[in-house]
């Protein structure tokens, strides 16, 4: 077995059990772990798939931002009693089964290695993709528009996050 | 990876770990030193010939204490909370240049244990998992002083980086790299903390926010003894409470080392060092000179801490958000400009 097969089956353990852990887990804080170590299994996917930079963004935004948010959360929130009620469950598994449907669809459409990357297509790693990328959200045949929608749509979010607070707390609550 | 590469990473691996672990043990010697000199007194002078023994006897009482779990206490988090604490610090060693890159016969090799292109990256990752084991730390000891000191450091730890990666950034905007072994000799030149006005403000900025990152004085408000006992780690003990320590005292060199590397041009010395032809003493003199700034820096966070009396919560977040952040967003358009225009 190949170092890199290893590698693979350890990161698709812990991207499972992270995810189980969230799903099933009684402690609210239990699933925010869980989710975490299932992030970091999907950042390690990616540099196993050669994409550092991709990998490092996500560790910098989902697991360094998204769930520590989660978590300052979760820790100020009593549980739940109504986790498992019948209704929730069931508009879970509709959404479940449609992405299982998408994502076996995904698997079985692919061409290539089942793990890591095939060395004759594989991507450019490091500081090539950082200035390709760079270039991409500068680019007015590229990702210019979407770029400056996500700024404007960042900025809303924030002035609202701060209308809010304003008007709930008040001055120097 | 060819069998030479891998002999070379694992070296690097123990050379530099090894470093940072020492400085670490010895900060905390230096810590309680410096502090009695500070105010008068002798420091610990017990153990060995001037207390030098002293992190060794305090280790080993670490290891030999009982542990002890709070009741309620959540056992799994409560575990994990220390090493996911002391790890980041430890990883970040991975990227840090210490010297210059060895060159033996044509071939290169980087004085960083991985030599990646986005090693900021890396670093700004790095940095932001930090909040995890005083978070989890302060939540799972079922303690209200735990809790509200975990919250304190995570929401202090969350507002600074903001300020640190701005102010980071504009050392990318200057050297034109991700890769910490390129931005530190793009400044043999001129070291980024002369690079008037925006170099100095960014180092500015930045040296605000490590002490704020660590945890250090004067920002400790996660411990915080006059209000909250001891903050996240009021329930741990023995070892457990070692590692927070560890984990902290590591960050220190880290951060020193980082400010080094972004702002005082890493192991270079005024092309001094740059200009030794034999590559073993080059890397040798490098290494030398960069701790050496290091423990410049080291020697200033004790400074600072001992000098400085601690901030008040509302104080701390009005420095953060309506000072240096602003400051450091307009300095990073500053620098824009300035290269844009091929200023700098």
């Amino acid at each position: 077995m190949s170092a890199e097969i290893l590698a693979f089956l350890v990161l698709a353990t812990a991207t499972v059990a992270g995810g189980v852990v969230t799903l099933w887990s009684r402690y609210v804080v239990h699933s925010a772990f869980g989710l975490m170590l299932s992030l970091l299994g999907v950042a390690g996917f990616y540099v196993l798939l050669g994409s550092d930079f991709l990998a490092v963004t996500q560790v910098v935004v989902y697991v360094g931002g998204v769930v520590v948010l989660y978590l300052f959360g979760v820790m100020l929130t009593p549980p739940d009693r109504e986790e498992r009620s019948i209704r929730r469950i069931a508009v879970a598994g509709i959404f479940a089964v449609a992405a299982l449907v998408v994502l076996l669809k995904a698997v079985f459409g692919m061409e290539g290695r089942w793990y890591g990357v095939d060395p004759d297509r594989g991507p450019a790693s490091g500081g090539a993709v950082i200035r390709e990328v760079g270039n991409a959200f500068m680019d007015k045949e590229a990702y210019l528009l979407p770029f400056e929608i996500a700024s404007v749509l960042l900025l809303v979010a924030l002035v609202g996050a701060v209308f809010i607070a304003r008007r709930e707390g008040g001055r120097g609550s | 990876m060819t069998t030479a590469a891998l002999i070379a990473t694992l070296v690097k691996i123990a050379v530099f770990f090894g470093i940072t672990i020492s400085l670490a043990a010895v900060s905390t010697l230096f810590e309680r030193k410096i502090s009695a000199w500070i105010q008068q007194r002798y420091g610990p002078n017990r153990v060995g010939p001037w207390g030098v023994l002293q992190p060794l006897a305090d280790g080993l009482k670490f290891i030999f204490k009982e542990e002890v779990a709070p009741a309620g206490a959540n056992r799994l988090l409560f575990r994990l909370a220390p090493a996911m604490a002391a790890a980041p610090a430890f990883m970040t060693v991975a990227v840090v240049p210490f010297t210059f890159p060895l060159i033996l016969d044509g071939t290169r090799i980087p004085m960083a244990i991985a030599d990646i292109d986005i090693g900021v990256l890396f670093f700004m990752a790095m940095g932001s998992l930090a909040v995890y084991g005083i978070m989890l730390g302060g939540w799972a000891s079922n303690n209200k002083y735990s809790l509200l000191g975990g919250l304190r450091s995570s929401a202090q730890m969350i507002s600074y980086e903001l300020a640190m990666m701005v102010s980071v950034i504009t050392v990318l905007t200057l050297a034109g790299s991700m890769n910490l072994t390129r931005i530190f000799e793009a400044q043999i030149p001129l070291w980024n903390i002369a690079v008037f006005p925006v170099g100095t403000i960014a180092f500015g900025i930045f040296l605000i926010a490590a002490f704020a990152e660590t945890n250090r004085h004067p920002f400790d408000l996660a411990e915080c003894e006059t209000e909250l006992v001891g903050g996240f780690h009021t329930e741990y003990s023995s070892m457990k409470f070692a590692l927070f320590f560890l984990g902290e005292y590591s960050a220190m060199v880290m951060m020193s080392g980082l400010i080094t590397t972004f702002f005082l041009g890493g192991p270079s010395l005024f092309g001094l060092v740059n200009g030794i032809e034999d590559p073993w003493i080059k890397v040798l003199a490098g290494l030398g000179v960069f701790l050496a700034k290091v423990c410049f820096f080291l020697f200033l966070f004790i400074w600072v801490r001992w000098t400085i009396p601690r901030f008040r919560w509302d104080q701390l977040m009005h420095l953060g958000w309506k000072l240096l952040l602003p400051l450091s967003l307009a300095n990073l358009l500053l620098a824009g400009t300035l290269v844009a225009t091929g200023v700098l």
